[in-house]
């Protein structure tokens, strides 16, 4: 039986794929993934503003309080003859391709346009076969439309694209006013890939203490639906890959996503739950399933749910909704 | 070695410090190290040097290795020494007295070792950090050669000849130079290459001393123990040695000079060749008298000075071959002083060696002696013309001192204040700047850009205030076309810049400036608006002195380039445009250089940002001309006179000069001599530091006393008062009925000292007060202090008078109460946010009214006793802490001194009280014996009692029993003894005294501020310092974990240990005060101390402390022996366990950042092994609390 797919144009052994997570900092945890079935392994994002912001604090909190008593003209070491050390994503990604088959896929949360240039330079160089361009982005600004957010991302992707020869994945937030229109014209702009979605970072309260509780919480089977009617939607339209990201729990969630047109089908929070041999498990959960239903290859079933080959399209689309609504009246 | 090219000779623009460290390093192998100031720094940079793996001059990286003491490093270095190694160290002033028993040893055994000392005051009425040759001079009689370099080219280059000379003569050399003038004096100086080292040092000298070691392949013993018969011969066995160490010194002196052609000599003349009058100086001290020398030879004098460079031993023959025939009169200056003395010691060789060879100078009264530059008290070419010019006198003043005003014995040489020699192509720059804002940073980049790009000379000095936070900070620049040798500050600049607009009208930021300078301001107005806001008198300084002014709004430059207050690179940039030392475009590409540079490994953004502020400060840039349109000027601005009305006579005469800097006008007779200073003189000070004070609103507070209970500076306070006390209230004071059932009926208010707090808002973070609609709002937010000043300060003023509640009637035990307790420590010099203040605050809450404080020196000897102003004050009653600083190494032993003085007072006290029973009545005899004075209601009833028993014991005058008991009878009330310090102490320097200080039964107690690192002298590795942090000292990053010090207390038993953190759980500190004060024994208090050497806002500093019990790296817990007696576990756990990982406390905090970005490796395996430790410590902890003490021993520490 087939499961390979084509992800960014990399050969997958199968569509799994360890999605951007703490398991990339870990060397003994990838290499249990890969044992495991893992078909390629996405690093933790690197949040090039958090860098420069934790460089900046760095220097701040380093020099604040110098120049300021005869006794103490500085309170920290002068590390200007240190021998820095290479940059530990770096060297992550390097030590990954060293120690691992399948292929590594660097992912990257820029600050600014020189930032996400200049890195993803570097992790070409490092030896990432892909880059997952994280476009994490909290519109909170009032002033801005979403024309303006739009073509900055869009500015991104066309400059980041230019300036490496490795594929380049654009991971998105699910909120877009048109998102397949929006994922035309990223696959214009030059992007290998789409995974979709990206998952925010959800605070809570406090009611006791009035204060906002940062929090990520792991996602659940749930949230694959929503995944599902967009792969749904873009697919039939895409030429580039498409990957899942959120929600995949059970080989059933992996296989709807391909159903509705996924390459790929990112995994975290079953994995982080599980632990790595759960992907076996989805491996062979879909391996049955095929089995079972008579498929030869991942390729086969591909998109067999999409908006364009689904039996009931309108079952996606705006009749379905006003349906169940009235269901509900009655 | 940042700046030093090590091959081939190079000019580059360093301190001497770093000049010196760079060539003991390059030539040794073992530099054992401790810190002290000012030497630190040389220290610093070799611990730098050996984690970056550089290489000495044979190929390896030498060891430096940090111990408890200058005691511990001179007995490494002595045993280093005997094992073949090549070795160093760096010290100063008490470090290098603590190593004289090992230099007698190193010496008596002809070991060669090259000791580099910045020369520092001793400490004697008081402490001083700064220069002079108190130090060196206590050591003539050890047997160490004295070699004394006057400049930082002189330090580097006389580091490697005494390092040479040492090994070629075999005798220990101690070479010094002046602390601060010279070791922080930033000069251009050609370099020592690898190439002249390796031609300077003699591989078969090095040969001969590795034969010599201890080895028990050709075994040997040393420090025998020598009997009548052979000790003295023994002792001039070595004579031969020091006969030859002159010849030694000079062939190594002219070897130097062969291969980089600066020529020295043991003594080295300048002047007329037939000088009739001569001074003879060591140190920076002689560059000055030179330039005046030359001056008043133009003018027709014959005059001339010596350099002594070999002080000891003292070569009389090459001395008076040094010295011109033709002279008259001499004139010995002396860094030092021996009271009591003939003379000070350079005077005393002078008289000697002239003795020695005849000369009839030596007994025509024409060679004096003369004490000047102090503390590093300036030494300026007025106060040498002086000394000359005393030489003219038929009859020379002797003993005389140069550069103060003795009134009390009248040795002082009057000289002239106003006469410079400044040398007209030399361009003098002066910047007044806020400590922190980078002004300085600044500078010394300058420095730097302008000695190392151009052909000019350059010289940088920087004077600090005394304040640990909020100081001013004042530059002093030279730029010239040859060598600068000026060592004293400058007083006629040619451009003056201010980087705080606050300064303006305060601080004398004109009288730098000589006629025709430029004035560059940092001004967020106009430039007529400016100049409105300019007082009169600088309106008119400005116009007489035609001077031009510019200005710029740096803050918002600075802070539109992502920069913040850190207004360093726009002003840098102004300062390159305006002065014209170097052509602009050509100074922009250095500066961008520069920043390149320094922030290149820091972060890509962090240079972006420093270009922006650049690229954008030329564009703020305005000249003030004066346009005579603009408004009528101000009057001048009023000075702070109004904080004096009603002081103390001693506050008016001497503090108000001291903090209006005229402390150097003060006549001798002002100063206690013996040192000792009034107390509760922080309050006159009005800073006037913060941009931001807690706004207080009543309708959301809960009246919890947090606020009070943190600030560092006791600048916020709470009182409860009756309603009619509102009577003659400002208008503008609030106040709220007071909540609580003890006090119904009462108003409470929350009042900030506007000026005297910091702005640190640990109050407003500790805050648990929200508006409940608003959360963002708190009881108390922070708020621009100007708008509020004038009516906050009347308000504070207004609530100083209402009446601090009777300490009888509080609760002392609940937080909320204690905080009522007028705190008796206010208003100190400690940085903004300091984790160590809130714990002494409270302390003097509890018990400063009869509180005796013994205080390691360490920060909070510098915050507690830096003058002009001190912050332990007094009660309404004039009661409170007694204070004092003996050392740093031996504050244990001090208070523990304290404790047996007063206790032997209050056992005679109670003797006689008991034998004048009789006469004094029954009555009151008993019940003063059985007065609890376990309760504040105790102590008060027993001074009611001893006031009542004064007036008894006057009516028995005429027996002397009566008037002994009279003047002990304050020692009836018990006293607290106190020994305070930091980790520094408690954990290395004073470990040993400590330990046996609580090993006996004296009822004192222990508070170590524990700030896990040494604070004082910049953040150097103790043993509390935690694993994976770096420090100084400890820049790869700590290897082994915190030396867990209350266990080691613990284990006497009968010692009240906690560690406490005020920030994670004040009741739990509140509660181990009081247990320990109330413990009749020995106890120790271990206060986790938010530092700024941890590099994190120390705002955040409580949540920090919550972070660290949560994390199970700071557990709470007291052990009090009284439970015990009662049969209990005396070990309280008071935290729970570990509830989340440590990163997540270490993740905010630089120290531990620093080691992620340079080595990340070692960083992640530290952290792994910190993580296991605090588990495991934990549940070591866990384990004694629930094991009953009798089985306790069973319980071990597991090995990580």
């Amino acid at each position: 039986m087939n499961l390979t797919t084509r992800y960014l144009g990399l050969e997958l052994r199968n569509p799994f794929i360890v999605g951007a997570s703490p398991f990339s900092d870990d060397i003994a945890s990838c290499a249990a993934l890969e044992e495991a079935g893992a078909a390629a392994i996405v690093l933790r994002s690197l949040f090039a503003e958090q860098i420069e912001l934790e460089q900046r604090a760095l220097v701040h909190h380093t020099e604040s309080a110098s120049e300021s008593y005869a006794e103490a003209t500085s309170y920290f070491p002068n590390y200007e003859d240190y021998p820095l050390g290479p940059d530990p994503y770096l060297q992550r990604i390097q030590t990954l391709k060293k120690q691992l088959r399948i292929p590594v896929i660097a992912s990257l949360n820029g600050s600014h346009l020189g930032s996400w240039v200049s890195w993803a330079k570097q992790f070409e160089e490092a030896g990432a076969d892909a880059i997952e361009l994280n476009n994490y982005h909290l519109a909170t600004d009032p002033q801005i439309n979403g024309e303006k957010v739009e073509g900055e991302i869009l500015h991104i992707v066309r400059t980041v694209v230019a300036s490496v020869k490795i594929p380049v994945a654009v991971k998105l937030s699910p909120f877009h006013a048109s998102l397949s229109h929006f994922a035309l014209a990223l696959e214009q702009s030059g992007a290998a890939g789409l995974v979709l979605f990206n998952r925010f970072y959800q605070p809570d309260f406090d009611i006791e203490e009035l204060d906002v509780l940062p929090q990520l919480k792991l996602s659940d089977s749930s949230e694959l639906l929503l995944r599902l009617r967009w792969l749904s939607i873009i697919s039939p339209h895409a030429k580039m890959s498409l990957a899942c990201s959120g929600g995949v729990h059970h080989a059933e969630d992996a296989i709807k996503a391909i159903l509705a047109g996924a390459h790929g089908v990112q995994v975290v929070s079953a994995l982080l739950k599980n632990g790595p041999a759960h992907l076996t498990s989805l491996r062979d959960g879909l391996e049955h399933w095929m089995a079972d239903h008579d498929y030869d290859s991942v390729e086969e079933f591909r998109g067999a749910m999409n908006l364009k080959r689904c039996p009931d399209p309108e079952a996606h689309e705006r009749a379905n909704y006003i349906r169940i609504l009235q269901s509900w009246r009655i | 070695m940042s700046s030093v090219e090590t091959s081939p000779a190079t000019f580059a623009t360093l301190d001497a410090n770093e000049a010196v460290a760079s060539v003991a390093y390059r030539l040794n192998e073992i530099i054992a190290i401790y810190p002290i100031t000012p030497s630190s720094a040389m220290a610093e940079s070799c611990d730098e040097w050996a984690a970056a793996g550089k290489p000495n001059l044979w190929g390896e990286v030498p060891r430096v290795v940090e111990m408890q003491s200058e005691g511990g490093v001179a007995g490494a270095i002595h045993g280093s020494l005997l094992g073949e190694a090549l070795t160093t160290t760096f010290t100063a002033s008490q470090g290098l007295l603590l190593m004289i028993p090992n230099l007698y040893k190193i010496a008596g055994e002809l070991m060669p070792l090259t000791v580099h000392v910045s020369a520092r005051s001793i400490a004697a009425q008081g402490l001083s950090i700064f220069g002079d040759h108190a130090d060196v001079m206590a050591c003539r009689a050890t047997g160490c050669a004295l070699l004394a370099s006057n400049s930082v080219q002189e330090a580097q280059d006389f580091a490697l000849i005494a390092h040479v000379a040492s090994l070629r003569a075999s005798l220990p050399f101690i070479h010094f130079f002046d602390g601060f003038r010279t070791s922080h004096e930033i000069q251009k100086i050609l370099t020592v290459s690898d190439s002249t080292l390796q031609q300077m040092v003699n591989e078969e000298d090095i040969a001969a001393f590795r034969a010599r070691a201890l080895s028990p392949d050709h075994p040997t013993i040393r420090g025998t123990a020598q009997n009548p018969d052979v000790y003295f011969q023994g002792r001039e066995s070595v004579n031969r040695y020091y006969d030859d160490l002159p010849a030694v010194v000079q062939s190594t002196m002219d070897r130097f000079a062969s291969l980089t052609g600066r020529q020295y000599h043991l003594f080295d003349y300048h002047g007329h060749p037939e000088a009739e009058r001569v001074v003879i100086i060591m140190c920076s001290g002689w560059e000055t008298v030179c330039e005046t020398v030359d001056w008043l030879v133009e003018s027709g004098e014959k005059v001339g000075v010596i350099a002594v460079r070999l002080f000891h031993p003292f070569h009389v023959d090459s001395f008076v071959a040094a010295l011109p025939k033709s002279v008259k009169a001499i004139a010995v200056l002396d860094r030092t002083k021996e009271p009591g003395s003939l003379g000070e010691p350079l005077f005393l060789n002078v008289m000697a060696a002239l003795a020695e060879a005849r000369s009839p100078l030596a007994g025509s009264g024409r060679v004096v002696g003369g004490r000047y530059g102090l503390g590093s008290k300036e030494f300026t070419p007025g106060m040498a013309a002086a000394v000359f010019k005393n030489l003219t006198a038929p009859e020379p003043r002797h003993r005389f001192t140069i550069g103060i005003i003795d009134d009390v014995t009248g040795s002082s040489l009057d000289y002239d204040a106003d006469f410079d020699l400044e040398a007209p192509e030399v361009r003098r720059c002066v910047f007044i700047g806020l400590g922190a804002d980078g002004t300085v940073g600044a500078n010394k980049n300058s420095i730097k850009i302008i000695g190392e790009q151009t052909p000019l000379y350059a010289q940088g000095y920087f004077v600090y205030d005394s304040k640990k936070s909020g100081s001013m900070t004042t530059s002093h620049l030279r730029f010239g076309p040859s060598p600068i040798k000026a060592p004293y500050l400058i007083r006629n600049a040619d451009f003056v810049a201010c980087s705080q607009f606050g300064f303006i009208g305060k601080i004398g930021v004109l009288d730098f400036a000589r006629v025709g300078a430029t004035v560059l301001l940092n001004s967020p107005y106009s430039p007529e608006e400016t100049w409105q806001k300019f007082p009169r008198d600088w309106q008119e300084s400005i116009l007489a002195k035609e001077l031009r002014v510019y200005v710029i709004d740096a803050n918002q430059v600075s802070e539109a380039a992502g920069m913040g207050r850190r207004t360093n690179t726009v002003l840098q940039t102004c300062f390159f445009a305006l002065s014209g030392v170097l052509p602009r475009n050509e100074a922009i590409d250095q500066i961008k250089a520069t920043i390149k540079k320094t922030y290149g490994k820091k972060g890509e953004s962090i240079v972006a940002m420093n270009y922006a502020a650049v690229d954008a400060a030329l564009a703020g840039l305005q000249e003030l001309k004066v346009n005579s349109a603009w408004a009528t000027p101000l009057e001048t601005a009023a000075g702070r006179h109004r904080y004096f009305e009603g002081a103390p006579d001693f506050v008016q005469r001497i503090t108000a000069r001291l903090i209006a800097g005229e402390g150097n006008l003060l006549p001798v007779s002002a100063l206690p001599a013996d040192g000792c200073w009034p107390t509760a003189t922080s309050r006159f000070e009005k800073r006037n530091i913060a941009l931001a004070i807690p706004s207080w609103d009543p309708a959301v507070c809960i009246q919890c006393n947090k606020c009070v209970l943190i600030c560092p500076h006791a600048a916020i306070r709470a009182k409860f008062y009756e309603p009619a006390a509102l009577s003659v209230a400002p208008v503008e004071f609030k106040s709220t009925p007071f909540r609580s059932h003890d006090f119904p009926d009462q108003l409470y208010t929350l009042q900030v000292a506007p000026e005297d707090c910091t702005g640190c808002s640990l109050c407003v973070q500790v805050c648990p007060a929200k508006d409940k609609t608003n959360p963002r709002h708190k009881a108390i937010d922070m708020v621009s202090q100007a708008p509020l000043l004038a009516a906050e300060r009347a308000n504070w003023d207004f609530f100083l008078q209402l009446p601090d509640p009777d300490r009888t009637t509080l609760k002392s035990g609940e937080v909320k109460s204690s905080q009522f307790m007028r705190p008796l420590m206010e208003f100190s010099g400690a940085c903004g946010g300091c984790g160590e203040t809130p714990y002494l605050k409270l302390l003097t809450q509890l018990v400063g009214d009869r509180l005796l404080i013994a205080n390691a020196t360490g920060c909070s000897s510098i915050y507690g006793g830096n003058l002009p102003t001190t912050p332990y004050c007094q009660d309404s009653d004039g009661r409170g802490p007694a204070w004092a600083n003996s050392l740093f190494e031996d504050n244990a032993e001090f208070g523990f001194g304290i404790r047996l003085a007063t206790d032997r007072h209050a056992d005679a006290a109670w003797e006689l009280l008991r034998s004048l029973a009789p006469e004094i009545g029954d009555t009151l005899v008993r019940e003063m014996l059985e007065t609890d004075q376990a309760t504040e209601a105790g102590i008060a009833r027993q001074r009611q009692l001893v006031t009542e028993l004064r007036g008894k014991l006057g009516q028995l005058d005429d027996k002397p029993e009566a008037r002994r008991l009279a003047a002990l009878a304050d020692h009836l009330v018990k006293k607290s003894v106190w020994i305070i310090g930091g980790d520094g102490w408690a954990y290395d320097i004073g470990y040993g005294g400590l330990d046996h200080v609580l090993s006996t039964d004296a009822n004192v107690k222990v508070l170590v501020l524990d700030t896990e690192v040494y604070s004082n002298t910049g953040g150097q590795s103790s043993k509390a310092t935690p694993m994976g942090a770096v420090a100084k000292f400890a820049s790869g990053g700590k290897a082994v974990a915190k030396k867990d010090l209350a266990l080691m207390a613990m284990q006497y038993g009968h010692v009240y240990v906690a560690r406490v953190a005020m920030g994670a759980k004040d009741s739990q500190t509140l509660l181990a005060f009081r247990e320990a004060e109330a413990h009749q024994g020995p106890a120790l208090i271990i206060a986790y101390s938010p530092c700024i050497a941890h590099g994190y806002p120390l705002h955040l500093g409580a949540s920090q402390q919550k972070l660290a019990v949560d994390t199970g790296y700071w557990p709470l817990f007291r052990r009090d022996p009284r439970f015990a007696e009662a049969g209990q576990n005396p070990f309280k756990l008071d935290s729970g366990p570990p509830k989340i990982d440590l990163d997540r406390f270490t993740a905010n905090e630089a120290r531990f950042g620093i080691l992620k970005n340079v080595n990340p490796d070692r960083a992640s395996e530290l952290a792994g092994h910190a993580q296991t430790d605090v588990r495991r410590r934990y549940a070591f902890y866990e384990a004694l609390a629930a094991t009953p003490e009798t089985d306790q021993a069973s319980i071990n520490l597991k090995p990580v």
